[in-house]
C-alpha cells in the first residue's frame, strides 16, 4: 500500500513539476512578446499563476512521497529494496528515520524534498517581484524536473524486493549510526540545495533582462542562508569524520569532502564580490558566472559521489546515475552559456576598479584566491582520472598533495582576511593604510616573538612553518577586526555616552552585514588556529592488559578493565581507562569497537577528552589475538576545540549579518506609523475602531 | 625550457624544505608512512589506516620500517613501494614526468591570475587617469547637518 502510494506521488510530483515548468515558460514567452505589441492567445498571468501554484502542490506531493519511505522504514516493511538495505528491525528509531538519506534513492528524494520546499517559500513569497519570482520558479521546476524523472525512472526508491521477502532488513551502515548522521546529511543537502535557489533568481535576471541590482537584494538572504547551511554540514561531517572514523583527523581531502567544499568556496567568493556589484555596479558578468558554478558545482560534487568516477572513503550511496548529471549539467551549462552570450550587453560594469590598493581590488584578489583554492581542490580530486587517461594508470592525489598546494593558498586568503577591510573603497592612501595596519602589524610581531620564546621553531619543518605563518596572521587578523570595532565604538560612545561594549553593540546593531562580516572572519581566524595545531599532532599505540599505563604528552591512561558488550543491534568491545595529568585523576574514558550484526560491519567509537590545549583521542585499535588484551591507540591533537568554537562564531556571525539594521528597521517603522494614523482615520470616517 | 627548469628548482627547494629536521628514523616513519596509501581499498594514509585485521597495513609498513633500517634513501622506498603495488600506493604523485603538471599547474593558475588582475588593474587605472574629472559635488551645509543627523557621529 504505502510504497505504491509513494510511487504515485513521485509521479504525480513529476506531473506537477513538468507543468509548472512548461506553463511557467509559455507564460513568461507570451509576457515577453506581449511587451513586444503582440496580444497573447492565454493570459500570461493566469497561467503562470496555475504554474505557480502547480509548484506549491509538488512540495505536497514530494513531501508524500518522503513521508511514505519513512514510514516504511518505521514499519519494517522489507519489501521495499532500498529499507532492506538500509534498515534492520533493531536498528534506534532516529537511524530509521536517516535510512531516508543514507542511500542512493533516499538521498536523491530528500534531495528533491528540500528542492520543493525552497520552490515552496520561493513561491509563497512572489510578492516580493512577481515577474522575477515566475523566472526563478520555472528554472527551479526544470531542476526539480531533473530529479523527480531520476527518481521515477533510474533510481526508484520504492523498487519492491524481487522473490522472497527476507525476514529483517541488512541494517545501516555502521558509520552511519552516529547522532551527527542525523543532521549532518539534511545541513549539506539545504546548503547543496539551497544555492539553486540564488542560480534560479539570476539566470532568471539575466533572462530578463532584469534592471537594477535589486535581485542581488532579493537573493542575499537566500544566498547568506545557504552558504551558513553548507558551512554547518561540511563541519558537521568533519566532527563526525572525527569522532567516527577513528584515524584521528577531521578532514582526509577525501573526493567526497571535496565535493561539499568546492561550492562552498564559490559560495563564499560570491558573496564577497557581490557586494562590488551592490555597491558600485562592478563585477556584474563575474558574479553571474561565479553563481552558475557554484549551482554546477553542487551537481559535480553529486555526480562525483553517486557515478563512482573517483574512489572515495564515502562510498555509501554509489550508482549508475551518473549518465544523468552528465547531461543535465551539460544541458545547464549550454543554457547559461547562451543566455550570458545573448544578454552580455545588459551586463555591461557601471565602475572600474580605480587602484591596486583598494577594498574593490582586495576583493579581486579575494576571489583570485578563492578560484584557485576551488580550481586547486577540483585539479586535486580529478587528477586520478586525467593521468588515467593520459599516463593509463591512475594516481593518488591526497593529503600531502593537499598540504603543499592548498595550505600556502588558504594561508594568502587569510592575509588578505586581514588586510582587506582596512582598505577604503576606491582607492586608499599611503597614509591611512599605514595608521590602519600599525596596530595588527604590532600584533603579529608580537606574535612571532612570543612563538619564538615559546619554542616554536617554523624552519624545522613544513608544518611548523605553516602553523607558525598561521597563528602570525591570526593574531593580525584578529587586532584587524578589533580595531575596527574599536574605532567606531569609540566614536558612538563619544557622542552617546555609552560604555564601550554597549556602544560596540550599537555599532554592530547600526550596520549587521559590515560587522557580522566581520565576526565570521573572527571565526575563520579562531577557525585556522586550530586547523594549525594539527602540525603537532602525536601518536602512541600500545597493547594494554589490567593496571597498565601509557603516556601520552601530559596524560597518563591506566588500564583498569577490558570487557565485552552486546544488545540487538551490535556486539561490543571495550575499555576503561581512567586519564591523569600530574598524578590526578582527571576522567575516565571508554573506547570501543562495535561489531553490528545486520550488516556484520565493525565501527570504531572514538572516546574523545576535549580542551581548548588539545584533544586526547584514544581508540580501541583491536584486540591481540595471542593475549586477549586490547590495543590502544592514542592521539594528542592540539587546539581542535578552537575549530569547532571559530565554526559556532561563524554562525553567530552570520546570523548578525542576516539580522536587518538597526536604522533599517527604525525607518520601516517610521513609515509604519502613517498608514496605521490613516488606518486609523479610515476607521474613524466608518465609525469603527475601538 | 627555462621556465619548467625553475619550476622543477621550486618544487625541489620546497620539498626539500619539507624534509628539514626529520632526519632519525621514527619521525622518517611517520612522515614516509603519511605519504603512503593502505592498498586495502579503504582509501586511508597507511599509518592511518584501523582497519582491524587489515590485510595490507601491516606487510606495508613492516616493509617501511625495514627499508628505513636499511639506509635506503626516502625516494629510494618511494619507489620501492610504487613498484610493488603500483602508484596508488603513494597518497602524491612524485616528481616523474608527467605527474609534476599535477603539482605545477595550481600555483600557476595562482601566479597567472594574480599578475593577470595586477596588468588589468594598472590599464583601468590608466583608462580612468584619461578620462575628464567629473565635477566635485559640494554638498552644502544644510546637506551636511542632515548627513550627520542620519548618521548620528
Amino acid at each position: 500500500m504505502m510504497p505504491a502510494f509513494g510511487s504515485y506521488a513521485l509521479l504525480l510530483a513529476l506531473a506537477l513539476s513538468g507543468y509548472t515548468l512548461l506553463a511557467g515558460s509559455i507564460a513568461l514567452r507570451q509576457l515577453a512578446t506581449h511587451a513586444a505589441g503582440q496580444l497573447p492567445r492565454v493570459d500570461p498571468a493566469r497561467l503562470a499563476e496555475t504554474a505557480r501554484r502547480s509548484g506549491i502542490a509538488s512540495f505536497f506531493a514530494v513531501t508524500c512521497a518522503a513521508f511514505a519511505l519513512v514510514w516504511i522504514a518505521f514499519t519494517n516493511d522489507f519489501s521495499v529494496s532500498y529499507i532492506l538495505h538500509h534498515s534492520n528491525r533493531a536498528l534506534p528509531g532516529a537511524y530509521k528515520f536517516a535510512a531516508l538519506w543514507s542511500g542512493q534513492e533516499g538521498s536523491l528524494l530528500l534531495w528533491a524534498w528540500l528542492l520543493a520546499g525552497y520552490g515552496l517559500v520561493l513561491r509563497l513569497r512572489h510578492k516580493v517581484d512577481v515577474r522575477l519570482t515566475a523566472y526563478a520558479s520555472t528554472i527551479l521546476a526544470a531542476i526539480q524536473l531533473f530529479f523527480l524523472a531520476i527518481l521515477n525512472f533510474a533510481a526508484p526508491p520504492f523498487a519492491l524486493v524481487a522473490g522472497t521477502i527476507p525476514a529483517d532488513g541488512f541494517g545501516l551502515n555502521p558509520l552511519l549510526q552516529y547522532p551527527e548522521m542525523v543532521i549532518h546529511p539534511p545541513m549539506l543537502y539545504l546548503g547543496y540545495v539551497g544555492f539553486s535557489v540564488p542560480f534560479a533568481f539570476a539566470l532568471g535576471a539575466l533572462m530578463m533582462r532584469y534592471p537594477g541590482e535589486k535581485w542581488i537584494h532579493i537573493t542575499r538572504r537566500w544566498t547568506m542562508v545557504t552558504w551558513l547551511f553548507l558551512t554547518c554540514g561540511i563541519f558537521l561531517g568533519a566532527h563526525w569524520a572525527y569522532s567516527v572514523l577513528g584515524w584521528g583527523g577531521y578532514w582526509g581531502w577525501d573526493p567526497v569532502e571535496n565535493a561539499s567544499l568546492m561550492p562552498w568556496l564559490t559560495g563564499t567568493a560570491f558573496l564577497h564580490s557581490v557586494m562590488m556589484q551592490e555597491k558600485r555596479g562592478m563585477m556584474k558578468k563575474w558574479n553571474v558566472w561565479l553563481i552558475f558554478a557554484t549551482f554546477l558545482l553542487t551537481l559535480l560534487g553529486t555526480d562525483l559521489t553517486r557515478s563512482g568516477l573517483v574512489s572515495s572513503v564515502h562510498a555509501f550511496a554509489q550508482s549508475s546515475i551518473g549518465t544523468w548529471f552528465h547531461v543535465f549539467m551539460l544541458i545547464t551549462l549550454a543554457v547559461c552559456l547562451f543566455t550570458f552570450i545573448r544578454q552580455s550587453d545588459h551586463l555591461e560594469t557601471e565602475h572600474r576598479i580605480e587602484a591596486l590598493v583598494s577594498r574593490e581590488s582586495s576583493f579581486l584578489f579575494n576571489n583570485l584566491v578563492l578560484l584557485t583554492a576551488c580550481f586547486t581542490v577540483l585539479w586535486g580530486t580529478l587528477f586520478p582520472l586525467i593521468s588515467e587517461y593520459v599516463q593509463g594508470n591512475k594516481v593518488t592525489v591526497g593529503a600531502p598533495f593537499y598540504n603543499r598546494v592548498a595550505i600556502p593558498i588558504g594561508i594568502f586568503l587569510m592575509l588578505l582576511t586581514g588586510v582587506g577591510p582596512l582598505l577604503a573603497w576606491r582607492s586608499a592612501s599611503f597614509r591611512s593604510i599605514r595608521r590602519n595596519l600599525v596596530n595588527p602589524g604590532i600584533a603579529a610581531g608580537a606574535m612571532a616573538v612570543s612563538l619564538a620564546v615559546l619554542g616554536e621553531r617554523p624552519w624545522l619543518d613544513m608544518g611548523s612553518f605553516y602553523a607558525f605563518m598561521v597563528w602570525v596572521l591570526a593574531a593580525f587578523v584578529v587586532t584587524a577586526i578589533a580595531s575596527e570595532f574599536l574605532r567606531g565604538a569609540a566614536v558612538i560612545a563619544k557622542h552617546t555616552g555609552q560604555n564601550l561594549f554597549s556602544s560596540a553593540v550599537q555599532l554592530t546593531r547600526r550596520n549587521t552585514r559590515r560587522y557580522g562580516g566581520y565576526i565570521i572572519h573572527f571565526g575563520v581566524a579562531v577557525i585556522f588556529i586550530g586547523f594549525a595545531g594539527s602540525a603537532f599532532n602525536q601518536s602512541k599505540e600500545q597493547e594494554l592488559g589490567f593496571h597498565d599505563r601509557m603516556q601520552v604528552g601530559p596524560y597518563t591512561l591506566v588500564c583498569q578493565s577490558y570487557t565485552q558488550d552486546s544488545n540487538l543491534n551490535y556486539d561490543s568491545e571495550y575499555t576503561l581507562l581512567d586519564v591523569y595529568r600530574s598524578g590526578k585523576k582527571i576522567t575516565q574514558m571508554a573506547p570501543e569497537k562495535r561489531f553490528y550484526s545486520a550488516s556484520q560491519q565493525t565501527a570504531t567509537m572514538v572516546a574523545n577528552h576535549s580542551t581548548l590545549a588539545w584533544d586526547l583521542y584514544v581508540v580501541y585499535a583491536g584486540k591481540n589475538p595471542d593475549t586477549g588484551q586490547p590495543i590502544i591507540k592514542a592521539f594528542l591533537n592540539p587546539l581542535v576545540a578552537w575549530i569547532w568554537i571559530g565554526v559556532m562564531i561563524v554562525v553567530a556571525g552570520t546570523a548578525v549579518a542576516l539580522t536587518p539594521n538597526l536604522t533599517a528597521a527604525l525607518a520601516a517603522s517610521r513609515t509604519r506609523v502613517p498608514t496605521r494614523e490613516g488606518a486609523g482615520r479610515e476607521a474613524l470616517a466608518t465609525g469603527g475602531g475601538d | 625550457m627555462r621556465l619548467s627548469r625553475l619550476f622543477s628548482a621550486l618544487l625541489v627547494g620546497a620539498l626539500a624544505f619539507g624534509s628539514l629536521g626529520a632526519a632519525d628514523d621514527a619521525a622518517r616513519y611517520d612522515r614516509l608512512g603519511h605519504q603512503m596509501m593502505c592498498v586495502c581499498s579503504c582509501a586511508q594514509i597507511l599509518v592511518e589506516c584501523n582497519h582491524v585485521g587489515c590485510p595490507d597495513s601491516s606487510e606495508m609498513l613492516t616493509m617501511l620500517r625495514t627499508s628505513i633500517a636499511s639506509g635506503a634513501s626516502d625516494r629510494s622506498i618511494l619507489e620501492a613501494f610504487q613498484a610493488k603495488y603500483g602508484p596508488t600506493a603513494l597518497a602524491a604523485p612524485m616528481l616523474t614526468s608527467f605527474n609534476k603538471v599535477a603539482w605545477i599547474v595550481p600555483p600557476a593558475v595562482l601566479a597567472f591570475g594574480l599578475i593577470g588582475a595586477i596588468v588589468l588593474i594598472r590599464r583601468w587605472r590608466l583608462v580612468n587617469a584619461t578620462k575628464p574629472p567629473v565635477a566635485v559635488y559640494a554638498p552644502s551645509s544644510a546637506t551636511r547637518d542632515r548627513i550627520r543627523r542620519e548618521t548620528e557621529l
